[in-house]
């Protein structure tokens, strides 16, 4: 077999390797990987159709894995507009200059984190970030989340004045908000942080049930979610255009687009509103 | 007996894993795991292929990453094989086989994208350094002799052909054969970090708690795997290799600028970048050492020690499953051959992440259930490795049966070859440790992952290089070892 590769490989990388360069650029655009991930392309085919008939441009959207790959794929220019958490937003709009973030969901402009607890750990519901909670186990979501990880993070250094490796017997990732809530569910953490709107679709949903675990505390609000569209993007798609992305995005009124965000509706937004992510990131030394 | 060295060493390794399980953390924490272990149990034994529009593009996908990956693996490796003597080959192949197939994906994940590239290279550069290694060995057990009367001004490639290659042919055929299967765990795994294949779906749809479709996935996979040596025929291979780079994809079209980048800024230390020279370099780097470094290399070490010892049992345990002298030869022993392999095949195939995430319901975060989880999948492996070995051997007729059998006949024998392997297995059971961020055990891979996710590619580099270097040691450890227990590495040995 080896020797009769050789032969075949000669030929077939290259064409593996110029297929995909020679196809036209459409507009392309991903999101984080928040929740239910595999409706993602089902959810977001919509809102690139409607994005499709707004602009009159080929829209395509594509899944990714992480946060990171998510910023990645912005900052390689392999995509040029992406729903993003918080911090991935400022990561992204760091290293992509020119770009802007066009606008947030309603909800985004407060956005919670809610901490829960399982009901063994006796803590009662709105007991806030208490000195019982020392030496339990704790989970985040994904690394690279704001309401999952970073403003959890702060929060709870805010409280005890140390990491949360040291207040806490084990620190997990569960990787996101759902896992988070059925880890904490079943008590295999005492304790986790999560996304307030993940935690209420659980809940309607009937994935979770209240006698097993309790919201102990809901942080202050903060902004998180965000549609950026990197720099530059009018040179390439036409005068205006990022402009028109945006009043496409503040003008989505259809309940079954929205519902797959879940956002009642997008309201404008710039760079400077996500201020506070930022230097808490640098604080938690996530950002440089 | 006890003054073996083959027993002393096996009871180093064994006394050394209780000294580790000492200060290791091993408390049982969970309540009430069964309310999502039953919904899992529920969802795995009653499939759901019907929410899949995308299976089979999903399994075309994990088999052309696997089919390319693989075959320019190969490919290189036997290039690189007819060279190995040189240092610098030996130290090459020693480095890019030391870095994990997903560090591979998350690093051309970085400038590459979304490409097919990414997965292909992804599996192709670790194991061209497997392969090279491997091949070189297997050339070099092959007879001198026939080299000799070859007639002058014979060309070299037609020498080795007619020489080497000719006797050491079915070994490299079959080790190529064990390493398709190998790379279609590979490719599936890839999946997890986004490309399109069997992993991508498994991931979502666990991530999601939908159990009905993680079960069909899983069926699905094993099954491939399963059913390998049906459909994998020897003249049909160049067919799939033909098909296989056709049948990755699109993906995204590669910005070559962002090729660039990565090597000239992304991986360049920060305190460089910033223009602090070398006088920044010194405290950044004492804080990745301590901060990250050190803390998971004890981590992974503790880890390491006792899942191997774990794996070494299981595999002990495992093998007569798969083992003609214990299943029978006649139409009842091949009916119990065949579920004894599938039960490996279900061990060896599950994602050890899978493994890992049901374990931690049960147990509670701790490292008991990163344990349990290495051992059975690394212990799955090296079980039917170590059991289609055994069926070598010919007993004689009036041979003891039962546990005496076990015990005075075929594992004396075949513990040589199962501790080769076990050393074999060894540097990959340290590579494998990197996924268990969410057990809360942070090793050194968890603390690469966490750079990789803040998108600080000059820090994941240092760790990814201290990761290597562990590895290496730990394979320069194992093979003298291997040779000072005198343990021939053969064909089927797999690294």
């Amino acid at each position: 077999m080896p020797q009769r590769l050789s032969f075949v490989l000669p030929v077939a990388l290259p064409l593996l390797l110029a297929a995909p360069l020679v196809a036209a650029d459409p507009f392309v655009f991903t999101a984080i990987p928040d929740e239910d991930e595999t409706r993602l392309q089902q959810r977001f085919q919509k809102v690139a159709d409607y994005l499709a008939d707004e602009l009159e441009v080929e829209v395509r959207f594509v899944p990714v894995k992480s946060y990171a790959a998510a910023v990645t794929a912005f900052r390689n220019d392999q995509v040029q507009l992406a729903w993003f958490g918080g911090l991935s937003g400022v990561q992204a709009r760091e290293r992509v200059p020119g770009s802007r973030a066009l606008a947030q969901g309603v909800e985004d402009a407060e956005f919670r984190t809610y901490f829960i607890a399982h009901e063994s750990t006796g803590l009662d519901e709105d007991t806030g970030l208490v000195d019982a909670m020392r030496d339990m186990t704790f989970t985040f979501g994904s690394k690279g989340s704001t309401s999952g990880r970073l403003m959890p993070e702060h929060y709870l250094r805010q409280a005890f004045g140390e990491a949360p490796e040291a207040v806490f017997s084990r620190v997990g990732f569960s990787g996101n908000h759902s896992r988070t809530a059925s880890l904490v569910a079943s008590g295999a953490y005492q304790l986790g942080a999560l996304n307030y709107t993940v935690w209420e679709n659980e809940l309607e949903a009937g994935n979770i049930d209240l006698d097993g675990v309790e919201v102990v505390w809901k942080t202050p609000t903060y902004p998180d979610y965000q549609w950026t569209i990197r720099g530059g993007i009018d040179e390439r798609f036409g005068e205006g255009f990022a402009d028109r992305v945006q009043q496409a995005l503040l003008d989505m009124d259809d309940p079954d687009l929205l519902e797959s965000f879940p956002r009642s509706g997008f309201i404008p937004v710039d760079n400077d509103d996500y201020e506070v992510i930022r230097q808490v990131g640098q604080q938690l030394d996530i950002l440089d | 007996m006890w003054h073996s060295a083959t027993v002393r060493t096996s009871l180093g390794f064994v006394a050394l894993a209780l000294v580790c399980l000492l200060m290791a953390d091993f408390q049982i924490s969970a309540h009430d795991p069964w309310a999502e272990l039953g919904r899992l149990f529920l969802g795995v034994t009653r499939p759901s292929f019907s929410a899949m529009d995308y299976l089979g593009e999903a399994v075309v996908r994990t088999l052309a990453f696997a089919f390319v990956g693989v075959g320019l693996g190969a490919a290189a490796g036997l290039m690189l094989a007819l060279v190995f003597r040189h240092r610098a080959v030996r130290t090459t192949c020693a480095f890019i086989r030391a870095i994990h197939e997903l560090f591979w994906a998350l690093i051309f994940l970085q400038f590459f994208g979304l490409h097919p590239l990414t997965g292909v290279l992804a599996i192709a550069i670790p194991y061209a350094g497997i392969f090279a290694k491997v091949y070189a060995e297997i050339l070099d057990e092959s007879d001198p002799q026939p080299s000799t009367v070859v007639p002058h001004g014979t060309g070299v490639v037609s020498a080795l052909a007619y020489t080497r290659f000719s006797q050491a042919w079915p070994h490299l055929a079959s080790y190529t054969a064990y390493r398709l299967e190998c790379g279609l765990r590979s490719s599936t795994v890839l999946g997890f970090v986004g490309m399109p294949t069997l992993g991508f779906y498994l991931e979502s749809s666990f991530a999601q708690g939908q159990y009905a479709t993680v079960g069909a996935l899983l069926l699905l996979f094993y099954a491939l795997i399963a059913t390998l040596k049906l459909w994998a025929r020897p003249r049909l291979l160049p067919l799939y290799l033909l098909a296989a780079p056709f049948l990755l994809g699109d993906g995204l079209p590669i910005r070559w600028q962002s090729v660039s980048r990565f090597f000239t800024e992304d991986i360049v230390p920060e305190p460089l970048r910033q223009g602090e020279g070398v006088a920044g370099l010194v405290p950044w780097l004492g804080d990745i050492l301590a901060n990250d470094a050190l803390p998971g290399l004890w981590n992974t070490l503790l880890l390491t020690q006792i899942a191997l010892v774990a794996t070494g049992l299981l595999a002990l345990m495992l093998y007569p499953l798969v083992s003609q002298h214990f299943t029978g030869r006649h139409a009842a022993g091949r009916v119990r051959g065949a579920l004894g392999h599938g039960v490996l095949v279900i061990l060896r195939s599950t994602p050890e992440y899978l493994l890992a995430f049901i374990l931690l319901q049960l147990w509670g975060p701790s490292m008991l259930p990163a344990v349990v989880a290495l051992a059975i999948h690394n212990g799955g492996i090296i079980g039917h490795l170590v059991g289609q070995r055994s069926n070598q051997i010919t007993l004689r007729p009036d041979a003891p049966r039962g546990i005496e059998r076990y015990a005075f006949e075929l594992t004396p024998r075949l513990y040589g070859p199962f501790l080769a392997l076990l050393f074999y297995r060894w540097e990959i059971i340290m590579r494998e440790t990197a996924i268990l961020g969410i057990l809360g055990i942070a090793t050194l891979g968890f603390h690469v992952d966490s750079a990789i996710q803040e998108i600080r590619f000059d820090r994941a580099m240092i760790l990814i290089l201290i990761t290597a270097l562990l590895n290496i040691g730990v394979d320069v450890l194992a093979r003298r070892l291997r040779n000072r227990l005198r343990l021939r590495h053969t064909a089927s040995c797999e690294p």
